[in-house]
């Protein structure tokens, strides 16, 4: 366990290698094989720190390793004088959330590498070994992100899972519409971000602190904001801003759609497995702030169902198929932030589990169908692959039973829990969730219907032998009709539906008979106090605030805790809770908030209704009358045509976000250009100008005065030039006077004196 | 002293008005024996002889400088055929 750093590191020094080496030299196989063999050991290596924690006692299973020290301590003056102290070491914390993260992230993350290698084969050989990279490098930062132990350390995944997404959505830069997606994404991402950063920030500001263990514990001692809109309040709806940008909700979830353009590999892992999840693990990291906020738990539940509903609504007329199951993964991301939102931490955390086994498998379905159907992604030209990809259709058709909510697939179990607790909490939630669960059923059977039933309507293709010029199959020739996808592509999908299958296992909920495993294991995850004795852990609604009141940053081997006004009972003394752990589920789990046993059942089956209605609905809609749905589609041609667009918000950010940030911009330019610019070209005017100005003294003063005294010399030697005569007679009177005047002087002036 | 004065005068003005340059030479002749005229009568004044002696002196110059001026004038005359003053300025203007 104290080797968990490897795991992020491993799939980092792939990425580096890949990057640096594999671009020029690797072969696509090298390339394939060294990214996939460094996500094969980090799970090797996550398995095995999860099964020795699962050896741990419940209360205990906090594993923290500090890396080093990134800042190092500092003081630091705060306001109002308070001296603290500013440290923060890159570590990294392995509890039950963080385990079940790593495992997602490295088990799918590993699936879909392999899948990879069958799905980039057509690629060029860099750009193989440059899509390998990014894949690496974004489990690198998405495993950083869910081990962190402090906010700094999350943020750091948090901006690199954001770019890799950029990188891998951009994979073909050439191709406009993916470089522009990979722009729209990376730019909504940031405006998320923003948002986080400040609450993170106030965050430290508030609680002096960016460790997890060291804010939840005191946060817990706070009061619950029920009344006003306080300090807590506001940091977790910042944060809650950063998770939408991250997790797609409204109003940010714009770029996911378009992301689509990326590699449909990258569609799974990505945007339906790990990044996307990424808002809501940070939610479920931040319980103890969210459950003393609880204006913003209702505003987060609100805004997920609204988007539950709304992309639901979406994907309904959808006809791309990665379009469909993008709409789809944003829906079910607002099913998990209603149930983060209404406090079922863990059921949301489940539901991400089971949402990336089974988004996974559908998009690596997806994927298959498009390789096999030669890049055609219309589900319009689809139709009756059934018979041609078999495996396909019955593992596609697994996970969409999966997300359907029908029993015993593992969405399920999830989707029903976040109903349960919805209805306990929410009654408006809790219909809009099923509105969404109809809405789901319907459009997942639709595109199945589409897609594998009926008759084919897609384009037509050579019988073998012949390889005329054909619509590109990649350097396979012609394309001889739709088939089945390369072994490397299946054993992933194989893998997922039993995942799909399976998954659910862990969360059967206590009424009909099962223990609930995984509510029990993430529990202490959104508890504060790390390893402080648990308090009840089950929907927190039902237990009052926690007992969570230990001191900033002590360990929770010593330590008293000032047990609130708890039910008795429930604060427990120290360790050998063990034992009082099950006795105390037994108590409340017949007795959720009050519900009986048979009510929760009804509401069960009520599920299980909703979904088979949407699956009849669609199968009638598209299988057995297809001309219900023409006839639909013309009759209500005003909705259709407002929910094919996208409810227009593209176009409505385009004309006021877009075009004021293009708008200022233009209007700063032209400030640069004409005034700043004006200012320098002004001063080199200037210069010019006294130059001139000088220059033209220069010629008429200075010049003037030096000509002047040449003038006057000439005109005096001018009129001195009359004296010489040249008459003897002039001369000797000239003479004559002379000495009269000498006389004259010497009589006058010098005699006199 | 009054004489010599007078003679001066005379010498003076024909010196100034004269055109002929002989006539010139003679007043220049006349204005340097008003000048011994003079020297002699303060030499009676003052009973010195110093006087005296002075126009000894410039009788003797008087006497070489018209020897020297009637050669340049009969130089002139050579080149020139005139005696007019006026005509024997070389300078144009």
């Amino acid at each position: 366990m104290d080797l968990i750093w490897l795991i992020p590191l491993l799939p980092g020094l792939g990425a580096a290698v890949n990057g640096i080496f594999g671009i020029r030299y690797f072969s696509k196989r090298t390339a394939g094989v060294l990214a996939c063999t460094t996500m094969a050991i980090a799970l090797g290596v996550s398995l095995t720190a999860f099964v020795q924690l699962l050896g741990l006692s419940p209360e205990a299973r906090v594993h923290d390793v500090v890396l080093f020290d990134w800042f190092p301590r500092t003081a630091l003056e705060m306001a109002g004088g308070r001296i603290g102290s500013l440290h923060i070491p890159w570590a990294f914390r392995l509890d039950p959330l963080s385990s079940m993260m790593i495992l997602i992230v490295t088990g799918i993350g590993f699936l879909i590498h392999v899948y990879s290698i069958g799905y980039m084969h057509d690629e060029p050989r860099g750009g193989v070994a440059r899509y390998f990279a990014y894949l690496n490098l974004f489990c690198f930062f998405m495993l950083t992100l869910v081990l962190g132990a402090n906010y700094l350390v999350m943020f750091v995944g948090w901006e690199g899972v954001g770019l890799c997404s950029y990188l891998l959505i951009g994979y073909w830069y050439e191709k406009k519409s993916a470089a522009d997606a990979g722009k729209k994404a990376f730019i909504a991402n940031r405006v998320g971000d923003w948002g986080f950063l400040l609450g993170v920030f106030l965050i430290y500001f508030t609680f002096g602190s960016f460790d997890f263990r060291e804010v939840a514990n005191a946060a817990a001692t706070l009061p619950v904001e029920t009344a006003q809109f306080g300090t807590l309040s506001l940091i977790t709806l910042l944060l809650f801003v950063g998770a939408t940008g991250k997790s797609a909700q409204i109003p940010l979830y714009v770029w996911l759609p378009d992301a689509m353009e990326g590699p449909t590999p990258v569609s799974a892992l990505i945007h339906a497995a790990t990044m996307v999840t990424a808002g809501v693990y940070m939610v479920g990291r931040n319980a103890v702030l969210f459950t003393h906020a609880p204006m913003t738990m209702e505003i987060v539940a609100i805004v997920g169902v609204l988007t539950a509903v709304m992309a639901a609504s979406i994907g309904l007329v959808q006809t791309d198929i990665k379009r469909v199951l993008a709409y789809s993964t944003v829906s079910q991301l607002g099913y998990m932030f209603v149930a983060m939102g209404v406090g079922a931490f863990a059921a949301g955390a489940f539901h991400l589990m089971t949402h990336a086994f089974f988004k996974a498998l559908l998009f690596l379905c997806s994927g298959a169908v498009i390789h096999g159907m030669a890049g055609e992604q219309n589900i319009l030209k689809m139709g009756g692959l059934k018979k041609y990809m078999p495996v396909t259709y019955a593992t596609m058709m697994i996970g969409t039973l999966a997300i359907a909510g029908i029993p015993p697939f593992s969405g399920f179990f999830s989707k029903d829990e976040i109903l349960l607790q919805a209805f306990l909490k929410n009654k408006f939630v809790y219909g809009m969730a099923a509105f969404a669960a109809l809405m789901t059923a319907f459009y997942m059977f639709r595109l199945m219907s589409l897609t594998f039933f009926g008759s084919y309507r897609g384009a037509a293709w050579e019988t073998a032998g012949h390889h005329g010029a054909d619509a590109g199959h990649g350097g396979h020739g012609a394309w001889h009709g739709p088939h089945e996808a390369p072994k490397s592509m299946m054993f992933a999908l194989v893998v997922l539906a039993v995942g799909a299958v399976l998954a659910g296992l862990v969360g059967i909920p206590t009424a009909i008979g099962g223990g609930n495993a995984i509510e029990h294991f993430l529990a202490p995850s959104f508890e504060p106090g790390g390893a402080v004795a648990r308090a009840d852990g089950l929907a927190p609604g039902v237990g009052a605030s926690h007992a969570g009141a230990v001191a900033t940053g002590t360990d929770a081997a010593q330590g008293t805790h000032a047990a609130p006004a708890a039910a008795p009972g429930e604060a427990q003394a120290r360790l050998g809770v063990a034992a009082a752990a099950p006795a105390h589920e037994g108590a409340p789990a017949g007795h959720e908030g009050g519900l009986s046993k048979a009510f929760e059942l009804g509401l069960m089956a009520f599920s299980v209704l909703i979904g088979i209605i949407g699956i009849a609905v669609a199968y009638r809609f598209y299988v057995r009358r297809p001309e219900i749905a023409a006839r639909l589609e013309q009759r209500l041609a005003g909705p259709h045509r407002v929910l094919t667009n996208k409810y227009y918000v593209d176009e409505l950010y385009d004309a006021t976000v877009i075009k004021g940030t293009m708008a200022s911009a233009n209007g700063l330019w032209a400030f640069d250009r004409r005034v700043v610019d004006g200012t320098v070209n002004g001063s080199g005017w200037m210069t010019i100008f006294s130059s001139w100005f000088s220059g033209i003294i220069d010629k008429y003063v200075v010049d003037g005065l030096v000509n002047l005294v040449g003038s006057v010399l000439q005109e005096s030697s001018f009129v001195f030039r009359r004296l010489q005569t040249g008459l003897i007679q002039n001369y000797a009177l000239l003479m004559l006077f002379g000495v009269f005047a000498f006389v004259s002087i010497y009589l006058l002036v010098v005699r006199s004196l | 002293m009054v004489l010599s004065a007078a003679l001066f005068i005379i010498g003076v003005i024909g010196v100034m008005t004269r055109r002929n340059i002989i006539v010139i030479l003679m007043s220049i002749e006349l204005m340097l024996n008003a000048v011994n005229i003079n020297l002699v009568a303060f030499s009676n004044l003052w009973q010195n002889a110093a006087g005296q002696v002075f126009v000894i002196f410039v009788i003797c110059v008087a006497a070489a400088e018209a020897a020297v001026g009637l050669g340049i004038i009969l130089a002139f005359y050579r080149n020139k055929e005139t005696v007019n003053i006026d005509e024997m300025s070389l300078m144009r203007w």
